[in-house]
């Protein structure tokens, strides 16, 4: 079984072309990878947008899945037409509403069952973010919101990463710190606060919170160019990860 | 896995700019990436208006060069002139960094401002403002040691701002970091006439001292004792020379001889054979536009009587005007 957080982009080739291949091991692969990325931001985006029960959204977002997988539906994904993100997002819209009117919804899995899918952790996520769906109505909200959790969930997925990579490296002061101030987010906490509590200079946390952020940026990087259709949508998408913060 | 919040996700996705949090500021685009810093255009919310907000790069903000962002802004913060850029207020970030707002400027870098003048006396007046803030730096005891066409910003309505006093050194203040031997790194863009030039001499503590081409003879030997105004002086002297070429075809003649002349002794090698002082120069440059003779060369007779020429233009020929009728009514009336 592969983790969500586990790492696809071994062979630095795209998760769409890789999920085309005739080798059923690379495609099983990237199929995990993908399910990994974008099966929270769909399961919480259908909660909200079509107001279906824990159980029931747990049922259409993997029954999503299988549909990808069966009808091969990501053969017939143009980069040159749209992201992968929102191709992803109007196919559920599609599912999702043929289930919902067929009521006829029934377990499905196949293939993707190699990824282990916490909804629960999932229904906590939501819970914590406080959300009303009143509140969202409009089409370009929910949107709004799918990209947000999709950034969500590649940002956890390379803050896994990251951590990993840093206890191989010997670097975990340095997590330590990237996590204190850039992840839990204390109000106020400042380089010195984090240099007094941990017996280093101010120059010292900026170092190793410096660096922790250049592997998150390059780790992240390098997820979002593994879930991207082309070049154009991975210069696209890195734009709209890190350059639309600048407002 | 780890959830993450809203603002760990803002963070993270700002993470390669600063966090404004806590101060008036307002974070908006990137305006420029230096040696020492970068720049950003950030909105003052409380005044509501547009400020430019320089900030040391995360990765090198040791306490050395935090220093010299301090000392920078407080230099500024001396130099009241219409042609030094104002420095607004000076903070801490979140993160520890020292930051300072400045005016943000709206208008064009020297060098880009150029393409659109192509009048050569235009392009002398320009210069001259460039001289008038330098000049009222030295008077208050401040050396730019950094002159190029990249420091120097032209508004929307024209005036002229000399920028990034980074490298900024107050004539009575001795600091001895700067007094370490200065090495100097080879660099391709070393030519004044090329737009792309980069602060590339570096002291044994490899701090910025000055720009290949623009830089006095003193700076790159790292001659910290020998560094004056006249060091000054020979920047304008490169950046005289960078203004008074036109790449434009119509304007493809050589530099008049006197012009020559003054960058020649504005960038002569020993300081002592350049202007005493950046209103000497100016002045200079002014008597030429006014057609007078200059201290920087001595004329020929043809040169002098070429310059009374073009002095006296109209006089001289309203009054041949006036011999040739006055000519021609004798004779005929003679005839």
């Amino acid at each position: 079984m592969t983790s969500p957080g586990e790492s696809f982009p071994l062979t630095r080739i795209s998760v769409v072309a890789a999920a085309r291949s005739q080798d059923a091991t690379e495609r099983s692969r990237a199929l995990d990878a993908l399910f990994a990325a974008y099966w929270k931001p769909i399961y919480k985006y259908l909660r909200l947008k079509y107001a279906q029960a824990p159980q029931d959204a747990q049922d259409i977002t993997q029954g999503f899945f299988a549909e990808l997988l069966e009808r091969e539906l990501l053969s017939r994904f143009d980069p040159a037409k749209s992201r992968l993100r929102t191709y992803l997002r109007v196919c559920a819209d599609s599912f999702a509403l043929n289930e919902i009117k067929a009521a006829s919804r029934k377990k499905r899995g196949g293939e993707i069952t190699h990824v282990a899918l916490d909804f629960s952790g999932a229904e906590d996520e939501l819970r914590a973010q406080t959300i009303d769906p009143a509140a969202i109505p409009s089409p370009e909200s929910l949107e709004e919101f799918f990209e947000k959790e999709w950034i969500r969930s590649l940002f956890s997925s390379t803050v896994e990463e990251l951590k990993s990579f840093c206890e191989t490296r010997g670097k975990q002061q340095a997590f330590a710190l990237f996590e204190s101030y850039d992840l839990d987010g204390e109000e106020n906490l400042s380089y010195s606060d984090l240099a007094v509590r941990n017996g280093l200079s101010v120059t010292d946390v900026n170092n190793h919170i410096a660096w922790a952020r250049r592997e998150f940026r390059r780790i992240a990087m390098d997820r979002l160019h593994a879930l991207c259709g082309s070049e154009e949508e991975f210069s696209r998408e890195a734009k709209t990860l890190f350059g639309e913060s600048l407002k | 896995m780890k959830f993450l919040s809203d603002r760990a996700l803002d963070r993270l996705r700002g993470s390669s700019v600063p966090d404004l949090s806590g101060t008036r500021y307002e974070l908006r685009e990137l305006v420029a990436r230096g040696g020492m810093g970068v720049v950003y255009a950030a909105e003052d919310a409380k005044l509501n208006r547009r400020v430019a907000l320089k900030i040391l790069d995360a990765a090198g903000a040791s306490e050395e060069l935090t220093a010299r962002l301090i000392r920078e802004a407080r230099i500024l913060a001396q130099l009241e002139h219409p042609g030094i850029v104002p420095v607004h207020d000076v903070g801490t970030l979140p993160d520890g960094r020292v930051f300072y707002t400045m005016k943000f400027v709206e208008g064009l870098r020297l060098d880009k401002y150029l393409e659109q003048i192509t009048s050569l006396p235009q392009r002398l007046r320009l210069f001259l403002r460039i001289c008038d803030a330098v000049a009222f730096a030295h008077a208050r005891g401040v050396l730019h040691r950094d002159l190029k066409p990249a420091n120097v910003m032209v508004g929307s309505f024209g005036e002229v701002l000399v920028m990034d006093w980074g490298l900024a050194k107050i004539l009575q203040e001795s600091n001895p970091a700067e007094s370490q031997e200065t090495v100097f790194l080879p660099s391709n863009s070393a030519s004044p006439g090329n737009k792309s030039t980069k602060s590339t001499v570096v002291t044994g503590h490899g701090t910025v001292l000055g720009t290949p081409g623009y830089m006095s003879p003193e700076q790159a030997r790292g001659q910290v004792e020998s560094i004056s105004e006249r060091s000054d002086i020979f920047s304008l002297g490169a950046l005289l020379k960078f203004v008074t070429a036109d790449d434009s075809p119509e304007k493809n003649q050589a530099l008049p001889r006197p012009l020559r002349a003054i960058c020649g002794k504005a960038m002569a090698e020993r300081p002592d054979g350049r202007y005493a002082n950046v209103n000497d120069l100016a002045a200079d440059v002014s008597r030429f536009l006014d057609g007078l003779p200059i201290s920087a060369y001595s004329e020929n007779i043809f040169e002098k009587l070429g310059r009374f020429y073009q002095r006296h233009q109209v006089a001289i020929l309203l009054i041949t005007a006036y011999l040739v009728m006055r000519f021609l009514v004798l004779y005929f009336f003679h005839r």
